[in-house]
């Protein structure tokens, strides 16, 4: 390894960077919008969603309840329904989005401090759930017979939620730090495999080969910079996290990054062993996007991993992104310590190794 | 320090195989230090694959290669430091100005930080780009191009420089020029293999090959192969050329006939008679033309060695 010749090469690299006003754009750009679409698509306070209310019980303390609720302006009567198979059919034909039960035995179960009202939802829709939860959060102000300390919410969540199609809830709080990942392994792979696929189109990696450059100083001298770009990046969705969405880092900062600095080597090093086998910047994309969409749905980014079938469950392990998603999330959210996640990071160390090491033997300073 | 013997480059049965094409076929070559040594041959017929074996980027299938004393493939990257290579196609970084990518190729040729400095100044003045350093490579025409890629590839001042067409995309102006900056070179004690498929450039060689469909089919100096052919070639003048041109493929003993607009020149085999023949023919056919012999040119030598008409060198070129 020859210090002044990689440094050429990773000079080299940032100055064509430079020139890219196009990929610069898309460095910071793509962590922007993607941050503000999923963050804003989840935090979205949804108003007038399309609702039908099937009140059994007809009494004027259900009548009170049916108006609160109108009046959060989060729902809009659309249809009228006596019993719940009636809202489960409209449900399932999209004309509602939500279904208000509320059971005959209303008053007693208001008493005696059962559920009283049933919320049945679209839960196929994450925003339209999430803005269910929030009505099911409202208080009961409404006080049966014998006043109580009045308007005091009362000690049990007294509206139950059902969610049909998607049991899990995603928040936005769990969306920031996973899209640190999907960001991370969106642009890394692809940018580190099209960069050297470009110079073989090009014809430069035909001069390159015949300089007395080696492999490493190659490779290495491709990924740095890309990997500070990486970390850039990464600053940038957690600065934003913070600020728009209240993001909180629980675990400690350092642990942060550490765990983006694995995932990122992980995504760079899978960048370069694509790069050894695709033959145009097309196929270079496409193998990034047959590795990319697994990762967007098996990782658990977007559905619960213990709810998927065991060979997809196997799959999502090979995944860097899954192990990064809880490390991140056990930093970021619960306050866990990077040393009480080694199986998580022990196994990215372990996927950079067999990934960097395939890229290189691969990688041969000859056009045979 | 490699072997400083006289030959720089010795292959013996060079072969290689795509598959089921044979690209380049058992081809021994010799050249010796300080000379300019010319590949001439249409497209296809091996001269890219050959010099990119010698250098190293690709394995023979079978074959002895020795450059500057060393075994190659096995001790390429040890060759690397010696030798220049220049692609056929543009390969410096389109998206770098001249200096940054003259100095991205001192760095990777390992000149140390200041002699890397003085070098690249040196080399953008020798090359006329006083000025132009900060303009994107990219940006340039073909012959400046050409001459950018030249200076990158002796900025380690190479014992050995493989150019691989290095004039095919260039004016003839730009041709010019850029012959004269490898005689530069070759005086200063460069070896040069060029590979072109211009007559006029093989002329220029000290000494050339000529490969045709991956075999070598003759080598020699330039003078060496044309004297080979003495005697053998004729010209016609005929009022009528086109009606001569028909006469002269029936003659046995014709292995050409290229029109040249009003005259005609044949290449004849080696053994018989074959201006009486021609002039008999003529005559039996009633087209009234003379015929004296003429100087052979490595154009002749071309169709002599491939049994090819000498214009599918340029036909056949992109």
């Amino acid at each position: 390894m020859n210090w002044r010749r990689l440094w050429a090469v990773v000079i080299k690299e940032l100055r064509q960077l430079r020139r890219d006003h196009i990929t610069l754009a898309m460095i910071v750009g793509i962590p922007i919008m993607q941050l503000i679409l999923f963050g804003y698509a989840i935090n979205l306070n949804l108003r007038h969603l399309p609702t039908a209310i099937a009140d059994q019980s007809l009494t004027s303390g259900s009548r009170q309840l049916v108006m609160d609720m109108l009046a959060t302006g989060v729902i809009e009567p659309v249809a009228s329904a006596q019993s719940p198979q009636q809202l489960m059919e409209m449900l399932r034909r999209g004309e509602i989005s939500v279904g208000v039960v509320i059971p005959q035995d209303f008053e007693r179960r208001l008493a005696t401090g059962e559920e009283v009202v049933q919320v049945l939802v679209d839960g196929s829709d994450t925003v339209v759930q999430s803005a269910a939860v929030q009505l099911a959060q409202m208080p009961l102000t409404y006080t049966p017979a014998e006043p109580r300390a009045s308007s005091v919410p009362l000690p049990q969540a007294r509206i139950s939620v059902v969610s049909f199609y998607n049991p899990q809830r995603v928040s936005a709080i769990n969306i920031v730090p996973g899209l640190i990942g999907i960001i991370l392994t969106m642009t890394m792979v692809m940018f580190t495999s099209v960069a050297i696929v470009r110079e073989r189109e090009r014809g430069n990696m035909e001069l390159l080969i015949a300089t007395p450059v080696s492999r490493a100083e190659l490779m290495l001298g491709k990924v740095l910079p890309y990997g500070i770009i990486g970390l850039i990046q990464t600053s940038l969705i957690l600065l934003l996290g913070m600020l728009l969405f209240q993001v909180p880092i629980r675990g400690s900062v350092l642990d942060v990054y550490w765990s983006a600095m694995l995932l990122i080597l992980a995504n760079l090093s899978l960048g370069l062993l694509i790069s050894t086998r695709a033959q145009s910047q097309f196929q270079a994309m496409q193998m990034t996007f047959f590795v990319f969409l697994p990762s967007i749905l098996l990782s658990g980014f977007m559905f619960p991993f213990d709810g998927m079938p065991a060979p997809a469950q196997w799959l999502a392990e090979v995944l860097p992104l899954t192990h990064f998603l809880r490390l991140i999330r056990g930093i970021m959210l619960r306050g866990a310590d990077f040393s009480d996640l080694w199986p998580e990071w022990l196994a990215l160390v372990v996927f950079i190794l067999v990934m960097m090491t395939l890229a290189i033997v691969r990688f041969r300073k000859t056009l045979d | 320090m490699p072997g400083e013997s006289d030959i720089a480059i010795r292959a013996r049965g060079l072969t290689k195989c795509f598959g089921s094409l044979r690209a380049v076929d058992d081809v021994n070559l010799t050249v010796t230090r300080r000379q300019v040594y010319g590949f001439l041959g249409p497209n296809g017929s091996g001269k890219s694959t050959s010099i990119r074996m010698l250098c190293g980027l690709l394995t023979p299938t079978a074959g002895e290669i020795e450059v500057l004393g060393l075994r190659i493939p096995e001790q390429a990257e040890e060759l690397r430091r010696h030798i220049g290579y220049m692609t056929q196609q543009f390969s410096l970084f389109a998206d770098l100005t001249l200096r940054e990518n003259l100095e991205f190729l001192a760095a990777v040729q390992d000149l140390p930080r200041r002699e890397a400095e003085q070098r690249v100044d040196e080399l953008l003045h020798e090359y006329h780009f006083e000025g132009r350093a900060d303009q994107l490579a990219g940006t340039m025409s073909g012959g400046q191009k050409q001459r950018l890629a030249l200076a990158g590839s002796v900025i380690h001042k190479p014992e050995l420089l493989f150019l691989d067409e290095p004039t095919s995309a260039v004016d003839p102006e730009s041709r010019r020029d850029f012959w004269e900056k490898l005689f530069e070179l070759a005086d200063a004690g460069t070896t040069i293999l060029v590979s072109s498929h211009y007559m006029d450039e093989a002329e220029r060689c000290h000494r050339l090959a000529i490969l045709d469909r991956g075999r070598l089919v003759a080598d020699g100096s330039p003078a060496e192969l044309t004297g080979a052919l003495a005697g053998r070639t004729l010209e016609v003048r005929a009022e009528q050329p086109r009606q001569a041109k028909r006469v002269l493929v029936q003659v046995p003993g014709v292995l050409s006939a290229a029109q040249i607009g009003n005259s005609l020149r044949v290449l004849c085999e080696e053994s018989g008679d074959c201006r009486a023949r021609i002039e008999q023919a003529f005559a039996d056919a009633g087209v009234s033309a003379t015929v004296t012999p003429i100087a052979p040119s490595l154009e002749d030598v071309f169709v002599a060695a491939t049994n090819r008409p000498a214009d599918q060198l340029a036909t056949e070129a992109p």
